[in-house]
C-alpha cells in the first residue's frame, strides 16, 4: 500500500548507561540489554524509522552525553537519530550534533532553564530541537519531574504537563515526546488520555513514550490519540514485537507506515 | 573512488553526510576552499539551518557568487536545496542563489500537516532522470523541514504535506533533494549512488 501522507514514526529508544544499552521498569533496576551500534543496525535493519539515544545517567551526574558513540552510530546507520542526555547550551548541541546526531532532546536542562528551548531553536532551527517530558499524574494532575534517570534523585516538579507543553511550544520546541511514567515498562499500552489532552493542544509532532508492549498498544495510539510517532524500548528490546511484522500489521489496518525494507545488499 | 567535495557552511551536519557518500565509495574532503570546491568530479551543498544564516556564510566565504559557475554535477540537500533557489522567505527575504526559479514559503500547518514536516513521506515521480533512477512511487525519504519549494517544470519528484511540495528537482548540472538522503536508509542511498554515477 502507497500513503501520499507523512508516516507515522516507529521508534525504538536505547536508554544509554556507561557506553550500553539499558531498560528498567519505572526507571528502575536497569540491566544491560547490549552493545549500542549492535542495537542502533539491528532497529536500522529491522526497518525502525527513527533511534532514539538516551545517556539516562547525564542529567543526574551533572555531564554532557558522551560523544564518541554518537559519532560511530552516525557512521554506521542511514536512519535519522536522536541524542538526550545533560545538553545544557548550544556549545553542547552543536557538539552532538556534529557528532552526526540528527536533532537533540532536552529535559531536565530546559526545565531549569526553559530559555535553553529558545536559545536551541534559534541557533540550530526547530526542527533539530526535541523536548522530552516525564510526566506523571499526581492527585489528578499530570506533573512534570526531572533527573528521571536516576531514582535517587527523580524530582516531582509542581508545574503542570499541560502548561510546560504548551511554553515548550512557544520556546521553540519542533517535537514533544511525552513519556507517561505511571505505564512505562509495564507494556499495558500507551496512555491514551494523558496523549490526547497533549495532543489537543500540541501543534509540533508528539511522540508517545512509555507502555507500549503490543502491536494494537501501536494502533491504539496512532488511531485515538493521533501522535506523530510512537517510541518503545523493552518491547523491541525482548523481540516481543519485531518491527516488520508489526508494520505489516499497521499497514493492513489502514495506517501511514513507511513498508518494511527488503533485505539490504 | 569519485572525489566529492563537501562544503563546510557552517551551519550544517557534515558528519552524517561524509558517512553516506564515504559508504558508496567516494572519496570525501569537506572544504569552504573555492580551489578544492572548483577542481572537484562533484559538489554537495548540504545544509541544516536557517536559510539567513547559511547565506550569510556563503556570503563571508566569497562563494555565493561562485558556486553558480560551477560545470560539474552539484547536489544540494535540505536547506542546501533551498539555497540554490532565487529567494527564501525564511528570516524576512533572503535572496538565494538562483540556479531554480521559485521561492521557498514556508509549509502550511494544519491538523492534518503538522508542521515542522519531519519524518518519512513518499515520493511521487513527476519527469524521468539519472539521479532518480531506482526510485518510484513506492520510495520513501526522511524529510526535516519547515520551509519548501513550489512544484515547477524543473521538479523531477514531488511530495505531499499539507500541499504538493518539490522533493527532487534538476536544471542541467544543478540538482537537489529537499530530503536527507544521508538519512534515507535505502532510498537516500540509491540517490547518492545516482549522483555519483553520473556522467
Amino acid at each position: 500500500m502507497t500513503t501520499t501522507q507523512l508516516t507515522r514514526r516507529l521508534i525504538p529508544c536505547l536508554d544509554v548507561r556507561d557506553g550500553k544499552v539499558v531498560k528498567g521498569v519505572r526507571f528502575r533496576d536497569h540491566v544491560v540489554m547490549g552493545d549500542i551500534l549492535d542495537l542502533a543496525m539491528r532497529y536500522r535493519d529491522a526497518g525502525a524509522d527513527e533511534l532514539v539515544f538516551y545517556d539516562i545517567t547525564a542529567s543526574p551526574e551533572g555531564r554532557s552525553v558522551d560523544r564518541t558513540w554518537v559519532e560511530r552510530v552516525a557512521r554506521a546507520i542511514d536512519i535519522p537519530f536522536c541524542v538526550a542526555g545533560g545538553i545544557r547550551s548550544i556549545t553542547d548541541a552543536r557538539e552532538v550534533l556534529f557528532a552526526g546526531a540528527d536533532k537533540i532532546s532536552v529535559n531536565t536542562p530546559a526545565l531549569e532553564r526553559p530559555a535553553l528551548i529558545r536559545e536551541l531553536s534559534d541557533e540550530f532551527g526547530a526542527q533539530c530541537v526535541v523536548v522530552g517530558i516525564d510526566s506523571k499524574r499526581i492527585d489528578s494532575e499530570w506533573r512534570v519531574n526531572r533527573y528521571t534517570g536516576d531514582p535517587n534523585k527523580t524530582q516531582q516538579l509542581s508545574i503542570r504537563t499541560l502548561d510546560w507543553v504548551r511554553q515548550a511550544q512557544e520556546l521553540g520546541a519542533g517535537e514533544i515526546v511525552l513519556n507517561c511514567m505511571n505505564v512505562d515498562g509495564e507494556r499495558r499500552g500507551y496512555d491514551l488520555e494523558q496523549l490526547k489532552a497533549v495532543r489537543a493542544i500540541c501543534e509540533v509532532p508528539l511522540i508517545a513514550s512509555g507502555g507500549a508492549g503490543a502491536p494494537e498498544h501501536f494502533a491504539n495510539a496512532f488511531a485515538l490519540a493521533d501522535v506523530d510517532g510512537a517510541l518503545a524500548a523493552s518491547v523491541f528490546h525482548s523481540g516481543e514485537v519485531e518491527i516488520p511484522a508489526l508494520k505489516l500489521y499497521l499497514l493492513d489496518r489502514g495506517h501511514a507506515i513507511r513498508p518494511p525494507e527488503p533485505a539490504h545488499a | 573512488m569519485t572525489p566529492v567535495a563537501l562544503i563546510d557552511s557552517g551551519v550544517a551536519n557534515i558528519g552524517s553526510m561524509r558517512a553516506a557518500l564515504e559508504r558508496e565509495g567516494a572519496h570525501v574532503t569537506v572544504t569552504r576552499d573555492w580551489n578544492e570546491i572548483a577542481r572537484a568530479p562533484r559538489v554537495i551543498l548540504p545544509g541544516v539551518g536557517a536559510a539567513a544564516a547559511a547565506m550569510r556564510e556563503l556570503d563571508a566565504l566569497g562563494l555565493s557568487t561562485r558556486l553558480p559557475t560551477l560545470k560539474q554535477p552539484v547536489l544540494g540537500v535540505c536547506l542546501g536545496m533551498q539555497l540554490l533557489f532565487s529567494t527564501s522567505d525564511e528570516g524576512g527575504q533572503t535572496r538565494c542563489l538562483g540556479l531554480f526559479d521559485g521561492t521557498i514559503r514556508r509549509l502550511e500547518a494544519s491538523a492534518a500537516a503538522r508542521v515542522p514536516h519531519m519524518g518519512w513521506n513518499a515520493l511521487q515521480i513527476l519527469r524521468e532522470h539519472p539521479l532518480i533512477a531506482g526510485l518510484d512511487e513506492r520510495s520513501y525519504a526522511y524529510f526535516v523541514h519547515s520551509f519548501a519549494a513550489p512544484v515547477s517544470e524543473l521538479t523531477l519528484a514531488s511530495c505531499q504535506h499539507g500541499q504538493p511540495f518539490c522533493a527532487i528537482v534538476a536544471r542541467g548540472n544543478f540538482m537537489a533533494a529537499q530530503f536527507h538522503p544521508e538519512r534515507s536508509s535505502a532510498v537516500g542511498a540509491r540517490l547518492i549512488r545516482n549522483f555519483l554515477a553520473m556522467s
